[in-house]
C-alpha cells in the first residue's frame, strides 16, 4: 500500500507530527501547510476523485435500494487486496478483479421472490461475507507481519497514495462515470419501474448487471481511500442525506456529489491536523450530515403538520 | 494474546490422531478453546436459526460492527475488554429492539450508522494503541478476527458459563419464540407476549454476538449465525429438528476448524472455522438441489 518514496516523506511527517501539524485556524495558511507536502496533494486528488465516483454511483445504489450488496462488494475488496498483497501484485489490481469477479457472480444469482427464500437469501449473503473476510484473514496471516496493514485495508489510510495510484484512480473513474452516463436515462427508467421500463424494451436484466459491474469499480476505488470497511460512509451517506433533502432527481444528485466532496475534503482536512484516522472523520462528517438532513425533514413535516391543524379547513380547501 | 497464525509453539501431530488428542487434552489454551469454542457455536447456532428464520441477519451484521467498536473502546478506556463488548452489544441490541427491526427496516439508516460505528472504532483503536497502556498493536485485528488459541482461563469460564445460559434460555422461550416468529398476529392473540419475546431475543443476539467475537472475532461471527442456520433451514423443515441441527452443525464447524488449525498451524481458526461451516452449507444446498423437499 504504501510506496517506498512516499513512505519517506509520510515517515518524516509522522515523526514530526506532534509538532509541525498544528492548525494555525488561519484557513489560507493551514491550506498552504498542508499541500506543502506531496502526500498530502495526492491524498487530495485521490478523495477528490474518489467522492464523485462515489456520490455518482451511491446515488444510483441508494435509489435502487442495493446496499446491501455494495457493503458486500466493499467487504470483498478486503481479501483481493490481502490476496494481492501475499502474490506480491499491485494492490489495484488486486481490488478491481475481485470487486469485479463479485459484481457479476451477484448479477448472476437468481432473483428470488418470497418470505421464506428471502431470509435463506440473506443466510447466503452473510455467508459469503463472512467468508469473503476470513478469507482476508487467512491472505494476512500467511503472508504475516504486516498487522499495521490490515487497519489500513480495513479502515483506509491517506498516507501512502502514489501519484501511480493517483493516475489508475482517475483512468478507473474515467471510464466508470462515462459508462455509467451512457445507460444513465435507462437506468434510472429501470429503478423507478422496472416492468414498464421491461415493457418498452429496455433490457433492465443487462442493465442491473452492468450497474453491478460499475458499483463494484466504484467500491475498489473508495476502498483504496477509506478502507473495506468504511465504504459506506462515501456510498451510502452523501446519497441518502441528498434524498432526504430534495425529491428532484437532478438537484438530488448534484448534492450528493456536492456533500461527498466535502465530506471527503474536510476528512483528509482535519485527520491532516490530527492523531486520529481519516476514516473516523470521514464517516463522522457523512454520518451529522445524515443526521441533520434526518433533522430537517422530520422538522418540516412537523411544522407542516402543525399548520394543518391549526387551520384544517383551509388546507384542505386550498386545492 | 497470540498472534494471528495461531498459538505459538503449537506441536504437530506427531504421535498420530490419538497422541494428537492427548496433546490437546494436556494443553490448557486447547482445552479452553475447545470446551469454550463448543457453547459458544451452540448458542450461535440456536440463536443463529431463530435469526435467519425472522430475516434479522442484517441486525446481527449491525452487531457484529458493534462488538468491535465496543471492545475497543473499553480498551481505550481502561478497562476489561469484556465489559465492553457485552455491555455495547446488549445496550445496542435493546435499542435496535425499541426502535423496531426486520425486514422493512430502512437499510441506508442502518447501513450509516454501521459505518460511523466502525470509524468509532477505529477512533477508539488509535487511542489504544498510541495510549502508554497499549503498546501493543495487534489487539484490533485481534478483536476483528478472533483469537480463541488466545482464551484466558477466566475468560474462557466466563464465556462458557454465559454461552451455556444463553443456550438455556433459547430452550426455555423456544416454543414461544417460534410461534411469534412464524405468526405475530395469530401469537398475539393466543395472548404470547410478542414484543417482550422480541425485545429479549435481540438481548441474546447481543450477548451470543459479544461471545462469538472472542472465539471468530467480530468481522466473522456473521458466518457463526448465518451458516450453520442457513445449512439446517435447507436439510429440514421442521422448526425443533432444525434448532438442534444448526446448533450441531455450528459445534461440529468449530470443532473441525479448531483441528485443522491445531494440525496446521499456518491456517488462523478463524479461518478454518468459517471455512468448514461455509462447506457445509454449500454441501446442504448440493444435497437439497435436486428438488427435494426442504
Amino acid at each position: 500500500m504504501v510506496s517506498a518514496d512516499l513512505a519517506g516523506a509520510a515517515g518524516r511527517w509522522l515523526a514530526s507530527a506532534p509538532g509541525s501539524a498544528v492548525p494555525t485556524w488561519n484557513l489560507v495558511s493551514d491550506i498552504r501547510q498542508m499541500l506543502m507536502f506531496p502526500f498530502m496533494v495526492h491524498a487530495l486528488r485521490a478523495g477528490t476523485i474518489v467522492a464523485v465516483t462515489a456520490g455518482a454511483l451511491g446515488w444510483f445504489m441508494v435509489l435502487r435500494r442495493q446496499s446491501f450488496a455494495g457493503h458486500t462488494l466493499a467487504i470483498v475488496s478486503f481479501p483481493g487486496a490481502a490476496g494481492a498483497i501475499l502474490l506480491g501484485v499491485s494492490v489495484s489490481i488486486g481490488y478491481f478483479a475481485v470487486t469485479i469477479a463479485a459484481a457479476l457472480v451477484i448479477a448472476a444469482a437468481p432473483r428470488s421472490i418470497g418470505g421464506r427464500a428471502r431470509s435463506s437469501e440473506s443466510a447466503i449473503i452473510g455467508t459469503v461475507q463472512a467468508f469473503a473476510l476470513a478469507c482476508g484473514a487467512l491472505f494476512v496471516s500467511l503472508f504475516g507481519g504486516f498487522l499495521n496493514g490490515v487497519t489500513d485495508l480495513l479502515f483506509g489510510s491517506f498516507l501512502g497514495i502514489s501519484s501511480g495510484q493517483v493516475l489508475v484512480l482517475l483512468a478507473a473513474a474515467v471510464v466508470t462515470l462515462a459508462l455509467l452516463a451512457l445507460i444513465a436515462r435507462p437506468l434510472f427508467f429501470a429503478t423507478v419501474d422496472p416492468d414498464v421500463a421491461a415493457a418498452r424494451g429496455v433490457p433492465v436484466r443487462l442493465l442491473s448487471a452492468v450497474f453491478l459491474v460499475l458499483l463494484g469499480c466504484a467500491t475498489a476505488e473508495v476502498s483504496q481511500i477509506t478502507g473495506a470497511l468504511l465504504v459506506f460512509a462515501l456510498l451510502v451517506m452523501p446519497a441518502a442525506t441528498a434524498q432526504r433533502l430534495t425529491a428532484r432527481p437532478a438537484l438530488s444528485f448534484t448534492l450528493t456529489i456536492a456533500i461527498a466532496l466535502a465530506t471527503a475534503w474536510l476528512g483528509l482536512g482535519v485527520a491532516f491536523f490530527s492523531a486520529y484516522p481519516v476514516g473516523f472523520y470521514i464517516t463522522t462528517f457523512g454520518f451529522a450530515g445524515f443526521v441533520l438532513a434526518s433533522a430537517w425533514r422530520e422538522g418540516g413535516r412537523l411544522v407542516r403538520r402543525r399548520a394543518r391543524r391549526r387551520t384544517p379547513s383551509a388546507v384542505v380547501a386550498a386545492p | 494474546m497470540t498472534s494471528l497464525a495461531g498459538a505459538p509453539g503449537l506441536a504437530s501431530l506427531a504421535g498420530g490422531p490419538l497422541g494428537g488428542l492427548a496433546n490437546i487434552a494436556s494443553q490448557p489454551f486447547l482445552r479452553y478453546a475447545f470446551i469454550a469454542g463448543a457453547l459458544i457455536a451452540a448458542a450461535s447456532g440456536l440463536v443463529g436459526y431463530f435469526v435467519v428464520l425472522r430475516s434479522q441477519v442484517f441486525t446481527g451484521d449491525a452487531l457484529s460492527h458493534v462488538a468491535f467498536t465496543g471492545a475497543l473502546a473499553a480498551l481505550a478506556a481502561g478497562a476489561d475488554l469484556l465489559v465492553g463488548l457485552y455491555g455495547a452489544c446488549v445496550l445496542v441490541a435493546l435499542a435496535m429492539a425499541a426502535l423496531g427491526t426486520g425486514e422493512h427496516a430502512d437499510d441506508t439508516v442502518i447501513g450509516s450508522v454501521f459505518a460511523w460505528m466502525l470509524g468509532l472504532g477505529t477512533l477508539f483503536l488509535t487511542i489504544y494503541t498510541t495510549s502508554p497502556a497499549g503498546s501493543e498493536g495487534t489487539s484490533g485485528v485481534n478483536v476483528l478476527f478472533g483469537t480463541i488459541f488466545g482464551l484466558s482461563a477466566g475468560q474462557a469460564v466466563a464465556d462458557s458459563v454465559i454461552a451455556a445460559g444463553v443456550c438455556a434460555a433459547i430452550v426455555v422461550i423456544g416454543r414461544p419464540l417460534l410461534f411469534a416468529s412464524i405468526d405475530a398476529a395469530v401469537a398475539s392473540a393466543r395472548r404470547i407476549p410478542v414484543r417482550l419475546l422480541d425485545v429479549v431475543f435481540l438481548g441474546l443476539v447481543g450477548v451470543t454476538a459479544a461471545a462469538a467475537t472472542q472465539a471468530v472475532g467480530a468481522l466473522l461471527l456473521l458466518g457463526l449465525l448465518a451458516a450453520p442456520a442457513g445449512a439446517a433451514q435447507r436439510l429440514t423443515a421442521r422448526p425443533f429438528a432444525g434448532m438442534w441441527l444448526s446448533g450441531g452443525i455450528a459445534v461440529a464447524s468449530i470443532w473441525a476448524g479448531l483441528l485443522l488449525a491445531y494440525a496446521a498451524p499456518a491456517l488462523p481458526p478463524s479461518f478454518t472455522i468459517l471455512a468448514t461451516a461455509t462447506g457445509i452449507y454449500l454441501a446442504a444446498i448440493a444435497l437439497t438441489q435436486n428438488g427435494r423437499p426442504r
